[in-house]
């Protein structure tokens, strides 16, 4: 089955989905910035552009053109390789997401709208967003820094603790669907969305990914009242850039599972010619993964940040225990009705 | 091309192994562990076990492999010196070794060479797994949870600070200070 | 019920769960009511033992006729594990029974103790009934990690520390050579269960130098947990540093499993490699008794007197082994259980020896005993003198059927030999003996006696003597224990 064919279409995919993938997180950046503007009654960037739309490109050229410093004791290798890691496994995770349940017809071939299949994704996505652990730790460590060390001290920790929720947390739905397949679990809420049944599991789902991807009000790593800016303190230019783009990416990530896991994925209601039910599912994904971005935007606008040990506490005394109970609770019934 | 894939890793893990070993700086040694993990988790791939590679990735990689790399970096571990190497080791080590290898690629030549291991065509599905862990290997499965339940208590046991006087020390874990982290990552 | 979970497992399972749930209970109720119920854990930790006795007695009738096949054959319980399973409550009861004062005075908590001690009696349960090399390592495990705990449990005793570190480097190392013969057989036989792996090596030669390799390297690991040299080095300093209250138990129960898993695994999964393993176990019982009784004549220590004496009893059931004949593997059943009484026995001597700022491990803390409580001096010597085999003590028989056995297969060297090195043993036992009747006291505080101390010691010390003078019951339940072998 691996022919050319096969290369061109997955080179495509990924040239598609790198590409929207980018321009999304530009403009969920300027979306963040004009939306908690609001809620401090500021305005927000209006300058480049029509309402700043070109806002992200002139961030970008700063970017490109800023001075690229590496402090002198850092160690040189690491101190590259964490940036490059952090941003590929965050994009790498993308690439099992499906975004709707039908096929498309690329170079006479029907191929899935996603860039791989595999059998277990929710398992993949797991895996590769626990090695974004690696991007920090050796982010902090390299730069040779306290305030890099302690951030990424932090944020180790902190990942590696609500990764354990985050996945006992998704075992409820999993369970349910009886696959560990993104494509079945969309597929197995055609009649009820699994927020439903599992709303506890996606109450600790939702607080874990705020933790994985260190956003308020878990965002200790990088607290820049006490850390300067944490893990990324000695990085400029476009190794800081990398960090940015893995940290939106990763949102979008969880977000993306959130909506496929809880809240059915591209299922909503589908009517009107063929066109527009070809295109529906696609627009009922596209809205509930914005609504959760939304919702990061939203509460960065709102709740303080944590301290150190509640969030420690909260992790393995509150979630952890409630998400095993869930999957006790969730595994007895479906044992029991079958 | 699996045969192509199949020796780039295996390659990939073997030299990450290597390397591991006579690296002289805990944080490269981690690393270079966290590569063997990675390419493991390929080779399972290759053979069909789907579940198991991410799960290698998942639990070693992403989480046992980290707090190997945190605690390094928390003690800012420094360079090994150099120990004296043993001389009884490379006399009598060495060819033993040699004698080893060549003696398991005698016998697996001989012993396997009718039943290739099929790479890439058949695929594990974790149903399967979960059928043979919960009935076949039910025993080992429950006899395992004892081993980490055992494992957990040793390490809150023995990791958690007791407050003087002795007497009064109410539970090993729930003192929340910022400090206990370690003690409560040694959990995990 | 499903095929895989039918009523044998059910049957099987239950003095494991009953062990297991309690252990569970005494970490929770000993969260609960630690405050104002500080005994409550020993008393639950008694009657899971009671509990687990319970189930255990309904298998041994059950399985008197045939053995039960449990888990897809990774258990088989037959009379040679009840009687192992019975061995392991025994000694864990009196552990229980001796540990609640000595923790008091140690200042330590009482629940964990208790739990981990419950667990390692699961590990070595499942040891003993084994059937299947995954089952028969995990067993292992859970009874090593729990004793490594427990061994450093006094944790602001520096030498409980050091000893915990050592036993649980040396311990680990020696379960990661057991786990690579493991897999080395497994290799070579494709398959876990010890009966397939007979089989399977039964077709290959016995030259075949990965199968020696693989047996060896399963030896060697085992041969570590029976402290028989020379992998004997841990044993001194972890059952020095390690609670008195603990080392009887420890020393005890590990000896039992590793033995029970050695007999099982050479017996069904190995006999056709006899003839590579019996002149190197040969080799290592006389290093291991060389080594034990010489090692015990310059200790100043009394816990590492007794330990380097328990090494020398490891050398003596080897030999049993061995010999390789019914006879020497009834001689080390029969050992294995007078060696449980005496050798708890002494160590609750030794346990009644620790008072508030008095450790009392020292030869010279045993002066004048006679004196001072001349119960225990009694008591003591009656076990010290079992040990040494003196009849008609319990510890003779031990070491009559495993000479005899020596003499039924020609093993005349090995024979003399034991019998030199017993007569060199009489020596460090008198001279604690010698201690106790004729020196003078240095202090004179109370021996701590706790009622649950005072239960156990009375108990060892009538089936030291009772045994001994009517050996009869004793040793017709070792010979049960080996029907269908």
């Amino acid at each position: 089955m691996p022919n050319a064919t096969f290369f061109l279409i997955s080179l495509v995919k990924c040239g598609v989905v790198l590409f929207v993938l980018l321009t999304l997180v530009a403009y969920i950046q300027l979306a963040e910035r004009k939306i908690v503007g609001r809620m401090q009654s500021r305005v927000g960037p209006t300058r480049v552009g029509p309402f700043g739309l070109l806002q992200p490109a002139a961030d970008a050229i700063k970017f490109i053109l800023k001075e690229d410093i590496t402090p002198d004791s850092a160690h040189k290798f690491l101190y590259l390789l964490s940036p490059a890691l952090s941003a590929t496994l965050s994009m790498l995770a993308i690439t099992v997401i499906p975004i709707g349940g039908g096929t498309v017809r690329l170079f006479g071939q029907n191929t899935p709208m996603q860039i791989t299949d595999i059998n277990v994704g929710l398992l993949f996505i797991l895996g590769v967003t626990s090695l974004g652990v690696y991007g920090i730790v050796l982010a902090g460590w390299s730069s040779n820094s306290k305030y890099s060390l302690l951030g990424s001290l932090r944020g180790a920790s902190q990942m590696v603790s609500y990764e354990l929720a985050l996945g006992l947390a998704l075992i409820g739905p999993i369970i349910l669907a009886g696959s560990l397949s993104l494509r079945h679990i969309v597929e197995a809420q055609q009649h009820y969305w699994f927020i439903v049944p599992q709303f506890l599991a996606f109450l600790i789902y939702l607080t874990a990914a705020f933790a994985e991807t260190n956003r308020i009000p878990f965002d200790l790593p990088e607290a820049e009242g006490e850390l300067g800016a944490g893990y990324h303190t000695e990085y400029s230019a476009m190794k800081f850039a990398l960090f940015f783009l893995a940290e939106y990416i990763n949102m979008i990530t969880v977000s993306c599972v959130a909506t496929l896991v809880f809240l059915g994925g591209w299922h909503g209601p589908v009517f009107g010619p063929a066109l527009l039910r070809a295109i529906l599912p696609l627009v009922w994904f596209v809205l509930k993964v914005c609504f959760f971005l939304f919702l990061y935007i939203w509460v960065r606008g709102t709740l303080p940040r944590f301290r150190y040990d509640q969030l420690m506490a909260f992790g393995w005394k509150v979630l952890v225990p409630l998400a095993l109970g869930n999957i006790l609770v969730t595994s007895l019934i479906v044992g029991l009705l079958a | 091309m699996q045969v192509a894939l199949f020796f780039i890793f295996a390659t990939l893990a073997v030299a990450g192994a290597v390397n591991l070993l006579v690296q002289r700086a805990p944080i490269n040694a981690a690393l270079s562990l966290v590569a063997v993990m990675g390419a493991l988790a390929v080779l399972y791939l290759l053979l069909g076990a789907e579940f198991i590679a991410f799960v290698q990735i998942l639990v070693y990689a992403g989480a046992i492999m980290v707090l190997f790399v945190f605690v390094i970096m928390l003690l800012n571990a420094q360079p090994d010196e150099a120990s004296h190497r043993s001389r009884v080791a490379r006399i009598i080590g060495v060819p033993a070794l040699v004698a080893l290898l060549v003696e398991f690629a005698g016998f697996l030549a001989t012993q396997f060479s009718d039943s290739p291991v099929r790479m890439g065509e058949y695929i594990s599905s974790t149903e399967d797994l979960g059928m043979a862990l919960f009935h076949q290997y039910l025993l080992p499965f429950e006899v395992t949870s004892v081993l980490f339940l055992v494992g957990l208590i040793g390490a809150v046991l023995l990791a958690a600070r007791r407050e003087d006087p002795p007497a009064a020390m109410p539970t090993a874990v729930s003192s929340s200070s910022a400090k206990t982290t370690p003690a409560e990552l040694v959990i995990r | 019920m499903s095929e895989f979970f039918g009523p044998n497992e059910w049957f099987v399972s239950r003095p494991l769960a009953e062990l297991g749930i309690f252990a569970l209970g005494i970490l929770l109720l000993d969260y609960w009511f630690r405050r104002w119920r500080p005994g409550l854990t020993p008393l639950l930790a008694l009657l899971g033992i009671g509990f687990a006795a319970i189930p255990t007695r309904q298998i041994q009738l059950a399985v008197r006729q045939a053995p039960l096949q449990a888990f897809d054959g990774a258990l088989r319980v037959d009379n040679f594990a009840v009687y192992f399973w019975f061995l392991f409550l025994a000694a864990a009861g009196v552990a229980v029974l001796t540990s609640y004062r000595f923790l008091e005075i140690e200042e330590e908590p009482q629940g964990e103790y208790y739990a981990l001690l419950l667990f390692s009696v699961i590990g070595m349960f499942v040891l003993a009934a084994a059937d299947e090399l995954i089952v028969a390592f995990l067993g292992l495990e859970v009874m090593s990690l729990a004793l490594y705990v427990l061994v450093g449990y006094l944790r602001r005793d520096r030498r409980s520390n050091e000893a915990a570190l050592k036993y649980l480097l040396l311990g680990a190392f020696s379960s990661a050579i057991l786990a690579y013969g493991m897999s080395l057989l497994y290799g070579l036989s494709g398959s876990t269960r010890f009966e397939e792996v007979a089989a399977a090596l039964a077709r290959q030669s016995t030259a075949q130098p990965l199968v020696f390799l693989g047996v060896a390297a399963l030896t060697v690991g085992l041969l570590f947990k029976l402290a028989a040299a020379p992998f004997h080095q841990w044993a001194p300093d972890a059952y020095q540093g390690a609670p008195t209250a603990l080392v009887g138990f420890m020393s005890v129960g590990v000896k039992a499993a590793a033995f029970a898993l050695l007999l099982r695994l050479f017996q069904t999964a190995l006999p056709a490699q006899r003839p590579g393993w019996a002149p190197m176990l040969a080799g290592v019982a006389l290093a291991t008794m060389t080594l034990g009784n010489f090692g015990a004549l310059l200790q100043n220590n009394t816990k590492r007197l007794l330990a380097y004496s328990s090494i020398a009893h490891a050398g003596y059931m080897l030999l049993g082994f061995v010999a390789g004949n019914q006879t020497g593997r009834y001689g080390v059943l029969v050992y294995l259980l007078v060696y449980t009484f005496m050798e708890l026995g002494a160590f609750t001597v030794l346990v009644s020896l620790r008072r508030r700022g008095i450790v009392g491990d020292r030869v010279d803390d045993l002066n004048g005993l006679m004196h001072k409580a001349p119960g225990s001096a009694i008591m003591m010597l009656l076990f010290l003198l079992s040990l040494a085999g003196v009849p008609p003590l319990a510890g003779f028989y031990g070491k009559y059927f495993i000479f005899l056995a020596l003499i039924q297969t020609q093993h005349f060297a090995l024979a003399v030999a034991a019998v030199l090195y017993v007569a060199l043993s009489l020596y460090y036992y008198v001279r604690l003996v010698a201690a106790m009747f004729t020196g003078t006291a240095t202090e004179s505080a109370p021996l701590s006696y706790s009622a649950g101390l005072r239960l156990a010691l009375g108990a060892l010390v009538a089936l030291t003597v009772l045994v001994g003078v009517f050996p009869e019951p004793m040793l017709r339940m070792a010979h049960n224990a080996l029907i269908g072998w």
